[in-house]
């Protein structure tokens, strides 16, 4: 059962602590005044790790061995240096993808002591000794296929999902905003696209199919059954049974299957929580009322949940990372862009409001 | 040649930069020679290409550098190097 709650902010990271019954407030901030696009509490330790943005000064990480109580700055994702003369631009844009870590858009755990991390732009990288060095992922880089990645909110494509196979962490899947679903067998020595059933409704006709060029919000994976795979899609909610070669769209989503956020219950695979907002070109909540979505039956049925969120006009949005549920299953949190924070403890059936005055939220995630 | 070198306070905040007397006949010379003794500096300076950040503005006196990329604008002997932040954001 977890009591600590990060939160990646535009304007800080803060710990959010149970004090009660649910009752949650802030705990402890740090790096106030700079934004956090990522953090994550390793499992079963003491160890954080938050990526701050600095914008003008770069992407930075921090490391805490102590629970959030001190940090130190650690080695960043670069890139190598980009061959003289190589055209490399976003197709949809025009612009030069950089070859410079503008974002850490990702970071999970991988075997012991490994970490991945996805950046904008599009790449992975790779640590092998808990952070302290990163290497660039080259054949997914080096893929013809990267080149025709496009920005969906960013100018540039990104890496925001990573699921690593508890089975065997070698086998690696990697969503990208827009390009695509990747996987890997041999810890991304080679990458298979894979993506079937997905659609962009957005495209031209004729393309609606093309794995490259699916736009997916946010994927997880059921830790217990890691085979099944839940998608926030631009285009709506799919899901998975075999990793994510072959995917349903759940179409009977009430009150919209749009959104960018999901997570999925740890143990039971049939569980998972969306928060909808209207529709791409209207991202804020349907009729402006605030819910969650759940499903407890694989996606066969949905209910709406809404006790204890607001009652009046609400204009949340929800990022694809600030959505979460503890290890345990029986606890959720979601932050919005507008600094609202909710806290269940009894899976999504009523919530508890923690502030309604912290700065946009990025990511949220339980210490596991 | 000595070519003063100093930061944003801004920078400050983050990442220890102190003023320094620094030898060389280009700014990017100039950066090399103290990033070498402040090695946490650079990438608050310059992206994963060497190339200066896109809100970093590099002053040589009171003019701005134009070489962001290759960080060849020549120093003269007793120049002062400011590295300022452009401002954007709210």
């Amino acid at each position: 059962m977890s009591d600590r709650l990060w939160l990646g902010t535009r304007k800080g990271l803060f710990l959010i602590e149970r004090q009660g019954p649910g009752v949650w407030g802030i705990g402890q901030t740090r790096f106030l005044g700079d934004p956090v696009s990522m953090v994550l509490p390793e499992p079963g330790g003491g160890r954080i790790h938050a990526a701050l943005d600095l914008g003008h000064f770069g992407v930075k990480m921090q490391r805490s061995e102590d629970g959030g109580a001190t940090w130190h700055e650690a080695a960043v994702p670069t890139f190598p240096p980009k061959p003289e003369g190589l055209e490399d631009k976003d197709p949809m844009r025009g612009l030069d993808v950089p070859w410079s870590t503008r974002m850490i858009w990702a970071l999970e755990v991988g075997a012991p002591g490994e970490l991945w991390c996805g950046t904008i732009p599009g790449a992975l990288f790779r640590s092998p000794d808990g952070g302290d060095t990163w290497e660039l992922l080259r054949a997914l880089w080096d893929d013809p296929r990267r080149r025709q990645w496009v920005g969906g909110g960013y100018d540039f494509s990104g890496i925001h999902s990573i699921l690593v196979d508890p089975r065997d962490p070698a086998h690696v899947t990697v969503a990208v905003s827009v390009g695509g679903v990747w996987t890997t067998r041999d810890a991304g020595a080679t990458w298979e696209l894979i993506g079937s059933g997905l659609r962009n409704e957005y495209m031209p006709p004729g393309l609606e199919g093309d794995p490259l060029s699916q736009d997916a919000h946010r994927v997880v994976h059921c830790p217990a059954h890691p085979d099944r795979l839940w998608m926030q899609h631009h285009n709506g909610i799919f899901l998975s049974d075999d990793g994510g070669h072959q995917w349903r769209e759940l179409t009977e989503v009430p009150p919209s299957s749009f959104g960018f956020a999901v997570a999925v219950h740890p143990a039971d695979p049939d569980t998972a929580w969306f928060v909808p907002a209207t529709k791409d070109e209207r991202r804020y909540p349907v009729d402006a009322r605030l819910v969650v979505t759940r499903t407890r039956d694989g996606g066969r049925g949905f209910e709406v949940l809404g006790r204890g969120l607001p009652q009046g006009p609400a204009y949340d949005l929800v990022y694809r990372h600030a959505l979460d549920c503890s290890a345990d299953g029986e606890r959720l949190a979601f932050a919005s862009t507008t600094g609202s924070l909710w806290v269940s403890e009894d899976q999504g059936d009523s919530w508890h409001c923690v502030s309604e005055h912290l700065p946009p939220v990025l990511c949220v995630s339980f210490e596991r | 040649m000595a070519i003063t070198l100093s930061f944003t306070p801004n920078l400050r905040r983050h990442v220890a930069c102190p003023e320094a007397r620094v030898a060389g006949a280009t700014v990017g010379e100039v950066l090399a020679a103290y990033f070498e003794r402040n090695p946490g500096v650079r990438g608050y300076v310059l992206d994963d290409q060497g190339s200066v950040r896109p809100h970093v503005a590099v002053f040589v006196n009171q003019g701005l550098t134009r070489d962001r990329a290759g960080l060849s604008d020549p120093i003269a002997d007793g120049d002062a190097i400011f590295v300022a932040q452009a401002l954007s954001g709210g």
